[in-house]
């Protein structure tokens, strides 16, 4: 029977946000190729974050702790990963598209013979093989791949597929201690949390993005800030800001910055160069205020109001707040 | 200390996208071509990784058409001391086999340092470094925000959600470069005119199969176009209740 492999992230025991989606979209795949889904954690807590699968409905798992992977380097994860696919004669193998995922993907590809196809945004299924599409040219154009080889291999773009969750079923978890690890490989030596816990721009289902309109790094933060915060949402930038030395790096949105999709995304003094439209034209709905009526922001907001930040933000923070009651 | 960079020509960022005739690839009629902006903080690190250790050779590898010599040439007048060409002819190739083509030209450049972009902003894979690590049996790292040569060891920090990694990677790695790592050098005059006399050195792709192949390639379809609900403060509450009650967005 083809299998599918549901690669979930999780980090100290807890799945990612992504990795329900990967699980409900291998399980609605599952249906249509008449393939099973096993589940695979791995890293430090990938046991306690395994069990959890089952609310997505992945009844089998397999977890990957200690062993080998305890270097934490990409080449051992990827080691075990791929003997796992092995093992289990996988015919599909999915993760979601983030940081992990690109430690892991080009790996997986060579060792498991196919070229994978990363940032999919949609699957289908069509006489028992995959297609998968995927923005290129920075989402101008949309490709639809085909999988040739014994395995297709796809990273999902966060925020796209849905997460269907509270199935409530009971997941069967095998915990394994790879034993054989690649012959060179690197070590994590730490990882160190940064911007204090703040909700991650490609996880957030809101998103405030602030330009060269808000004058000043103090500006950007006076009005951004509160306004994200009101809106339990992260904080974006443009690559002018990021460039100005105002926001860190992390911050940008755009073709050379971060693809976000978020369900609500604010550009505030951002013109809109077709640069940033790139990484953030996907959301499903976005709100612009830019004093210039003619700003091509405009073009691609579903609102705009044609106002300063200086007067709008303030207003429309407190209003924020008055409708969330917080 | 050798240093090998792979570099790709890849449509600019402004570049207007067209489906081309075969329904699967661009229309390159008009379309102005750039060094890929990511692989410019590769070259930039490893002539600033060469500049710490006297004696260095940085050589800058592409898979690419003719015309790519170009954007290599771009690469020898920022500093980069060698090129080599892997000329590519039309036949289509996945991420795989692009992996394979440059893993057996890298390897003829037997390096201590391979550097990549942290991904080609035409396919938007991110995949051919690592690919390339895993071919060649060397340890890697993607998304590298800072870098120390230190002996036989790199240490390398990684940008990743919300955190930063350190991570050590034995000699000879492969490492991507992300932005953050480095401010690239715009080639002077004296590096443009010691580029042109330099010799490119050609090479023939290896052979490699490739498996995952482009069925179609579309436009997306545009926005609907949006309204101005208003100006200034004033349009805050029709905002908000149009993101409530249209837009189920809030
Ligand atoms: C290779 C390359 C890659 C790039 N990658 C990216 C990328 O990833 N992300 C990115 O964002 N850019 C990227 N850019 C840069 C891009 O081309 C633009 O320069 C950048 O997005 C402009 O940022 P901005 O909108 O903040 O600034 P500006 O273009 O200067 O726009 C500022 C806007 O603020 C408005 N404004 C001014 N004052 C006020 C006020 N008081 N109230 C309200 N509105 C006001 C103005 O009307 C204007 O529209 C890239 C460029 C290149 C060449
Ligand atoms: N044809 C190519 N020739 C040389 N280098 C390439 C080529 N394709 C990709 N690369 C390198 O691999 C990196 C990642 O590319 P990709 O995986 O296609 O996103 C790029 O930034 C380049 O450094």
């Amino acid at each position: 029977m083809a299998c599918i492999l549901a690669i979930a992230e999780q980090d100290g025991g807890k799945l990612k946000k992504v990795a329900h989606e990967v699980a409900s979209e291998a399980v609605r795949q599952a249906g249509a190729l008449g393939a099973r889904v096993i589940g695979v954690t791995i890293g430090a807590g990938a046991a306690a974050a395994a069990a959890a699968l089952g609310d997505c409905g992945v009844t089998e798992a397999v977890a990957l702790e200690g062993g080998t992977v305890a270097s934490d380097s990409g080449e051992a994860y990827a080691a075990a990963l791929a003997a796992v696919a092995r093992e289990k004669g996988a015919t599909v193998v999915l993760l979601g598209a983030t940081s992990f995922a690109r430690d892991l993907l080009g790996r997986l590809g060579v060792l498991l013979d196919s070229s994978p196809a990363a940032d999919c945004i949609a699957l289908a299924a069509a006489g028992g093989k995959l297609t998968a599409r995927r923005p290129v040219y920075a989402g101008k154009a949309l490709q639809t791949v085909a999988f040739g080889g014994a395995v297709a291999i796809a990273s999902l773009r966060p925020n796209v597929f849905a997460a269907a969750r509270g199935k409530g079923a009971s997941c069967t978890v095998t915990s394994v201690a790879p034993a054989a690890g690649p012959a060179k490989q690197g070590r994590r030596i730490e990882r160190v949390a940064v911007g204090g816990g703040k909700i991650e721009l490609t996880e957030a289902e809101c998103i405030v993005a602030g330009g060269r309109g808000l004058k000043t790094p103090e500006t950007f933060a006076r009005l951004i800030e509160p306004l994200a915060a009101a809106l339990n949402a992260a904080v974006g930038a443009s690559r002018a800001v990021v460039d100005a030395g105002w926001r860190p790096h992390g911050e940008q949105v755009g073709q050379t910055g971060k693809t976000v999709a978020p369900k609500l995304y604010f550009a505030c003094g951002i013109s809109g160069a077709i640069q940033h439209l790139a990484g953030m034209r996907t959301s499903k709905t976005i709100v612009a205020i830019n004093k210039d009526k003619e700003a091509p922001i405009f073009k691609v907001a579903d609102y705009g109001i044609v106002g300063d930040v200086e007067e709008v933000l303030p207003i429309l923070t407190t209003a924020v707040k008055g409708l969330r009651g917080t | 200390m050798k240093v090998t960079v792979c570099i790709k020509r890849v449509p600019s960022t402004t570049a207007r996208i067209r489906v081309g005739g075969d329904g699967r690839s661009i229309d390159e009629t008009g379309v102005e071509f750039v060094l890929n902006p990511y692989d410019e903080f590769a070259v930039e690190e490893a002539l600033r990784q060469a500049e710490k250790a006297p004696g260095s050779v940085v050589t800058v590898v592409t898979f690419g058409p003719e015309a790519a010599g170009k954007e290599l040439r771009g690469c020898l007048a920022m500093g980069a001391h060698e090129a080599l060409h892997v000329t590519a002819d039309a036949a289509p190739r996945d991420a795989l086999a692009m992996a394979k083509v440059l893993a057996a030209a890298i390897a003829t450049t037997s390096p201590d340092l391979v550097l990549f972009g942290r991904q080609a902003i035409d396919g938007d894979q991110g995949q051919v470094g690592l690919m390339v690590a895993t071919l060649l049996g060397m340890p890697a790292l993607p998304d590298v925000v800072k870098l120390a040569i230190d002996g036989g060891t790199a240490r390398a920090e990684r940008e990743i959600e919300g955190a930063i990694e350190r991570h050590e990677l034995p000699l000879p790695c492969v490492l991507s470069c992300a932005k953050g790592l480095n401010e690239p050098r715009l080639p002077n005059m004296k590096g443009i005119m010691a580029a042109k006399k330099k010799v490119i050195a050609t090479a023939a792709p290896a052979a490699a199969a490739t498996t995952t192949t482009v069925l179609s390639l579309e436009l997306p379809a545009e926005r609907a176009a949006g309204k101005i609900v208003g100006e200034g403060a004033a349009a805050v509450p029709v905002l908000l209740q149009l993101l409530r009650d249209e837009a189920h967005a809030l």
